[in-house]
């Protein structure tokens, strides 16, 4: 292994580059066994198989017993590749698995996640990643801890982080049981402890360090795996190389064709957690629309703004400087992915519904319809259904359900595509929710141990003691949420935007302010975390148990009632009680100073 | 220590008001786009219906450049007030 002598942050090009090639020539090998008539089922077992060793392997190599390696990957990784990380960490099984999906069911309105989920990057680099990699805290609480002063403040932010990173990372568990199900073919109940014991291996052993560079490689395969798809179908159906500049036609086309499957018209049965296409493509012009697309993308955006694993990995960066270059990066590795969901949500339903496109559905006999494969290997798993309601032989549009999140997975078998293509997707898939799953279980795990543990405990545990009980914290949060997990309590996309809400609701504003805001106080910031949570939550809670929304705000989007709540009490409270002292004002102006050293000491 | 302050509140208030022109984009392509999305429809671009091209597409290549131009512009007053970190 002469090559990899040295550090590995000075070999990355090489050991990444030889990585994706490997990749490649191993999709090409399975494409060859594929020809020689090795089954389906053993394709998709071996892409799975094979990319959990990958990152196994690079999460043994990557072990260590140092805090600042554990905890910030000994801010050392280059802006490109905290880019890469951030966005595997970042693009979770809902978007991959999800996304596509919520569009073909959703339209315009679900695009409204598409721009959250990108635009929220703008506000992370404008308003928060530079000041907090300054700061260089371990944890977001240990920001607010120490800004605001107080083991008060920092147990509220440690409470907030904990139940939004849970809501999220129960999702994501979620997804790699789906998806390690579907692949491996095994039940759904043991697939979600199979893919809990993968994200293990890859963050235990070398904690921030290790998911960093298990990221990247998760990273990798997931953008390959989203877009050959894409780019496959784009050909098959005229529309180029490049889809992404010249699919206009097809948003015509599915237009025209919307009256003619009479979209629309409502389902005469129904099957829990499957839908049937109802929502047009386009902006119908209400104002109501135009307001729920609003409010679901204002808290998206802050949301993303206030998610601990996401603003985690900007500590990693070696100065201020490269901090904001990697939000640049991590937005563009991000876009490229975003971009393609609407285009793959586009292409899907075309080529369902276009009577002139040989994978068209729509309008076809139903018994031909029902015999194809893919319809009958996904009707097996219970996500897809086909009802010949009106008992006329022919397969409408309201008769076909379909569970939302299967649209990307099921989307290379509707195509035609070769199976290798399938294995592929769900390969990615499965890094997509793992690389997430691994960033938030970190996330939630480093801040107990760190603020709850070392800061409030036992500020003299050892740094051995230290990383073993973060290791420890990490097991049993894990095994919680596969736990949770396993009683499948709300589909992918609700509970990943209940994440953002509840995140936005009681960190946003004291994040925030914190920096922009010399005059904010501890006092403030409790109160603007605790009333903006507990208002956004109690809302939720109004909402789930048969509370008519007010004016369209429903469970996706309860931080339009809690971050108001948490920006009036923060600045009323503090605005009635004493200004911070001068050692508080004076650490926000060096805050705002990118050069010098961090404000907190290296290893604290 | 003066000079040194008057010099931080200049690089502060130049961050500020880059930051008060970013977000003001920001926020065109975040919302005042999306929300007149239909009406946008009815203008053809590249092909595409407008409104769908900025709710699926536009917005999102707008965001990926405002990030790397504030940045540049960032950089440059860092640099300006020598608190850059070379």
């Amino acid at each position: 292994m002469a090559f990899l002598q040295g550090r590995l942050v000075d070999n990355l090009p090489k050991v990444y580059g030889i990585y994706t090639g490997g990749f490649i020539v191993f999709i090409i090998l399975m494409s060859i066994l594929s020809s020689l008539g090795v089954s389906a089922a053993t394709i998709g077992i071996l892409f799975v198989a094979f990319t959990i060793c990958i990152y196994a392997i690079i999460g043994w190599l990557s072990r260590t017993m140092q805090l600042d390696a554990y905890y910030v990957a000994g801010r050392e990784v280059p802006a490109v590749y905290n880019g890469m990380a951030t966005a595997a960490d970042w693009m979770s099984g809902a978007s991959f698995v999800a996304l596509a999906g919520g569009v073909y069911f959703g339209g315009y309105v679900y695009m409204a996640f598409v721009v959250g989920w990108t635009g929220g990057y703008v506000l992370v680099n404008a308003l928060m990643a530079p000041y907090l990699r300054k700061f260089g805290c371990y944890t977001v609480p240990d920001f607010i801890g120490t800004r605001y002063g107080g083991n008060l403040a920092r147990l509220c932010a440690v409470i907030v982080l904990v139940v939004a990173s849970f809501t999220y990372v129960t999702a994501q568990i979620n997804a790699s049981g789906t998806i390690a199900a579907r692949a491996l073919q095994i039940p759904f109940s043991v697939g979600i402890w199979v893919g809990l014991a993968a994200i293990l291996m890859c963050s235990m052993l070398g904690g921030m360090r290790a998911v960093t560079w298990t990221q990247v490689a998760q990273y990798i395969v997931l953008i390959i795996a989203y877009l050959t798809p894409v780019i496959w179908m784009s050909n098959v159906q005229g529309f180029g190389i490049i889809p992404h500049f010249s699919y206009g036609g097809a948003v015509h086309r599915i237009q025209e064709l919307q009256p003619l499957v009479k979209l629309g018209t409502a389902a005469t049965e129904s099957f829990k957690g499957l839908s049937t296409l109802k929502t047009p493509i386009n902006a119908s012009g209400s104002t109501m629309e135009s307001w729920r697309f609003f409010t679901l993308c204002l808290c998206m955006m802050c949301g993303t703004a206030s998610l601990p694993h996401i603003l985690m990995r900007y500590f990693t960066t070696p100065s201020v400087r490269a901090a904001r270059k990697s939000v640049g990066w991590s937005l563009f590795f991000i876009f490229l992915l975003y971009f393609s969901a609407p285009c793959l949500a586009t292409l899907t339903k075309l080529q369902l519904l276009d009577p002139n496109l040989p994978t068209s559905i729509i309008g076809k006999p139903f018994a031909a319809v029902a015999d194809l494969a893919w319809i009958k290997n996904w009707s097996a798993v219970g996500m897809l259904k086909l009802s010949d309601s009106n008992h006329d032989g022919i397969l409408q549009l309201n008769e076909f359900f379909m569970r939302p999140d299967i649209v990307v997975l099921a989307t290379p078998e509707m195509a035609g595509l070769p199976y290798v293509i399938s294995g592929l997707v769900a390969a990615g898939g499965l890094a997509a929710a793992m690389s997430t799953a691994d960033g938030l279980l970190l996330a939630i795990a480093n801040a107990l141990s760190h603020d709850l543990f070392y800061k409030m405990i036992d500020p003299n545990a050892d740094t051995r003691l230290r990383l073993v009980v973060a290791r420890v914290l990490l097991v049993i949060i894990g095994a919680a949420a596969c736990a949770i997990a396993s009683l499948q309590l709300t589909g992918i996309l609700g509970a990943v935007a209940w994440a953002f809400d509840f995140a936005c609701s009681g960190l946003f504003f004291p994040l925030i302010l914190g920096v922009w805001w010399k005059r904010a106080n501890r006092e403030g910031a409790i109160a603007g975390m605790v009333c903006g949570f507990v208002a956004g939550s109690a809302y939720l809670w109004y909402v789930e148990h048969g509370g008519a929304p007010w004016i369209g705000i429903d469970h996706l989007r309860f931080a339009i009632i809690g971050m108001p709540v948490s920006l009036i009490t923060m600045v009323a409270v503090t605005l009635m009680t004493p200004e911070p002292d001068a050692e508080t004002q004076r650490m926000v102006d060096e805050v705002r100073v990118p050069s010098g050293g961090t404000i907190l000491a290296q290893t604290h | 220590m003066a000079a040194n302050d008057e010099k931080r509140r200049q690089h502060w208030a130049k961050t500020r008001n880059l930051t008060i022109v970013i977000l003001i984009f920001w926020a065109i392509f975040s919302f005042v786009l999306p929300w007149n999305a239909y009406d946008l429809n009815s203008i053809s671009f590249i092909g595409f219906p407008l409104g769908f091209y900025f709710t699926a597409q536009g917005s999102l290549i707008a965001f990926v450049l405002l990030i790397w131009i504030q940045n540049m512009f960032q950089d440059k007053i860092d640099d300006e007030f020598g608190m850059g970190e070379g």
